[in-house]
């Protein structure tokens, strides 16, 4: 009967992803324009295509993290650039942008995206280091908020340096989902099929974890390689999607709550329902912000933002008090 | 009995003097010019230490003949070279106001925007804030500028920008006219709109800019619609034409097929992304590049 339900459910979400997608091809720079026959084939398959497709990856890849982010720390605050890695991210675009007129072929070829995503590896794992290892959720927690706010600060000091890359930093700090190409939706695919399929089999440990940290650990399982695999895809999810679109806000947070009442409290559905939950999110986001004002551009973080939170809103104001789902 | 008949004399010469004092503080040219802000600033004489915070002022004062009278200019005035050993008083955030106070500068050339207009106006400072976004903007703010400084060479400085771009729109031949162009300010992307100075400039060459007059001076523009408007010509910086190949669909601009791309240095991206006197300037460096892509690519 429950299975069902889910199959229901998933089939639901993945046609709303369809129709999104559809419609991602259709609005463009000329507002809502169903009956343009003499549209362009590049248009249409180099960049509406692309971008729609990047958009939604992007955003899944950011459901899942925070989906993971949350059941690891047991926190509903938590999200996916917690350790670290949206300031690691910033902090290696900051650079890219600051040195590259050095023209050195290495930072060519590393480019904007490549390092966004050691950034926030980086980031990670200086996380990791200062918190003497992945023992203690409180430990990696604390100190991936330190090393937020030193990369954090160091950002801040290249902005000052150099304010004439202020505008392009800002651009990476807002999200920006204009210049998807395929090839970072090519990426972007494989990291998520990657990152699911791992999360979803190591996803008996989280619902472990829920119960604490001494149940899980008195159930028999291998905890502390489990965190650490979990953390390791939490920091590749987060990466690649921060790599390709910046840091988009509120998806990684919000889409996980979006899809608790649905997913019904297994953490395997709930991390599916996660993913599925941001890419609608942020698909949904980035059609609003290019039709809204076109052919102006609202940055999609500005979007994400509001919309995630609105309806957050709602779910606060309708859920019963003190209920945990 | 002296003694009583001198203070009437005393009290009469005093009366006098102040008579004289006043009227010459009243019939100095006491002069007060509102600026862009609204505030009405007065000068009893024309300042002789000024400090300008924008490199488009700089270089509207330089250009008005009272370079001389520049006492320090923000970080990134460069322009004329005669300027470079001014103090650098920061820039856009980071404005040095112990410094500023520190050179008891008679005016303080800012824009309206300024986040020190306050606290300069607190320190019993006087500034000038002016706000130049199009090009009718520069020639008012030539106007005032000359009216504080007590010069009266606005009308050629004008005359030469205004000259400057008919040279410039000769240069372009005119089967080339209504050529579509796309000028680029930042790679986020940004675009110079109609109704920003770069547009007016656009517009005073012949030039169709493909953005619309109503998405404001510098929208942020979806990649999209420029690859949808195909443009015959792209302008930008010199930094970002490597990125622009990669962009998705960007190829198929015939712009872009036919590199028909015009790059500016750092040098002529100051020349061109600054509202002052250079701006003639600026339409020949656009003239000049178009001309040549478009002879060269047909």
């Amino acid at each position: 009967m429950q299975k069902n339900y889910f199959l229901a459910k998933l089939s639901g979400l993945l046609i709303l992803s369809a129709m999104l997608l559809l419609l991602g091809t259709l609005l463009g720079s000329t507002g809502a324009s169903w009956n343009e026959m003499g549209l362009d084939q590049t248009i249409l398959f180099d960049i509406r295509l692309p971008r729609s497709l990047g958009a939604y990856f992007a955003g899944a890849l950011l459901g899942l993290a925070g989906g993971i982010a949350q059941s690891l720390f047991r926190n509903p605050l938590a999200d996916p650039y917690l350790l670290g890695s949206a300031s690691g991210a910033l902090l290696g675009v900051g650079s890219i942008l600051c040195f590259a007129y050095l023209g050195d072929s290495w930072i060519e070829l590393i480019g904007l995206n490549g390092g966004a995503f050691i950034g926030a590896l980086i980031g990670v794992l200086a996380s990791l280091l200062l918190a003497g290892g992945y023992r203690s959720s409180l430990r990696l927690l604390l100190s991936g908020v330190v090393i937020s706010v030193i990369l954090g600060a160091a950002n801040s000091l290249f902005t000052f340096i150099r304010p004439d890359l202020f505008q392009s930093i800002q651009s990476f700090m807002l999200g920006n989902t204009t210049l998807l190409n395929w090839l970072g939706v090519e990426i972007m695919a494989m990291a998520l099929a990657f990152c699911l399929l791992v999360a979803l089999v190591i996803s008996p440990t989280l619902d472990a974890l829920s119960l604490g940290e001494n149940t899980a650990r008195s159930l028999g399982l291998p905890l502390d390689q489990l965190r650490l695999v979990l953390v390791g895809i939490l920091a590749l999810a987060t990466g690649c999607a921060v790599a390709q679109t910046g840091l988009v806000a509120f998806v990684g947070l919000a889409a996980p709550h979006l899809v608790r009442k649905i997913s019904g409290g297994r953490q395997r559905v709930q991390l599916l329902f996660s993913c599925l939950g941001g890419g609608i999110l942020l698909l949904s986001s980035d059609l609003i912000a290019r039709t809204l004002f076109a052919p102006l551009e609202i940055p999609v973080g500005i979007v994400t933002a509001v919309l995630g939170g609105l309806y957050l809103l709602i779910l606060l104001r309708r859920a019963p008090f003190g209920g945990r789902s | 009995m002296t003694l009583p008949s001198t203070r009437p004399r005393y009290l009469a010469s005093g009366v006098a003097l102040f008579l004289i004092g006043f009227s010459l503080v009243v019939f100095a040219e006491s002069i007060s010019v509102a600026d862009d802000s609204g505030v009405s600033v007065s000068f009893s004489n024309p300042p002789v230490r000024v400090i300008s915070l924008l490199p488009s002022l700089t270089e509207s004062v330089c250009a008005l003949g009272k370079c001389s009278t520049l006492v320090g200019v923000d970080r990134f005035s460069n322009w004329p070279k005669s300027i470079k050993d001014l103090p650098k008083l920061g820039g856009m955030g980071d404005i040095n106001i112990e410094r500023i106070v520190q050179l008891k500068p008679d005016v303080v050339l800012l824009e309206r925007a300024s986040p020190v207009i306050a606290r300069l106006n607190g320190l019993g400072i006087k500034i000038f804030a002016l706000d130049i976004k199009s090009m009718s903007d520069e020639e008012r703010a030539l106007q005032k500028l000359d009216l504080v400084l007590g010069t009266s060479e606005s009308a050629r400085v004008w005359n030469k920008i205004q000259k400057e771009i008919v040279r410039a729109s000769k240069q372009i031949p005119l089967s080339e006219k209504n050529i579509r162009v796309y000028f680029e300010v930042n790679p986020a992307p940004f675009a110079a709109g109609r109704s920003s100075f770069i547009g007016d400039i656009l517009t005073r060459l012949g030039l169709v800019n493909i953005i619309p007059e109503s998405v404001g001076p510098f929208p942020k523009i979806n990649p999209e619609f420029v690859v949808q408007s195909k443009p015959d010509v792209i302008l930008l910086a010199e930094s970002t034409v490597a990125d622009i190949q990669k962009r998705p669909g960007w190829s198929s601009i015939p712009a872009v097929m036919r590199n028909r791309i015009c790059t500016f240095s750092t040098d002529q991206n100051d020349v061109l992304v600054r509202p002052g006197p250079r701006m003639g300037e600026a339409a020949l460096i656009i003239s000049q590049c178009i001309q040549e892509k478009m002879s060269s690519s047909r």
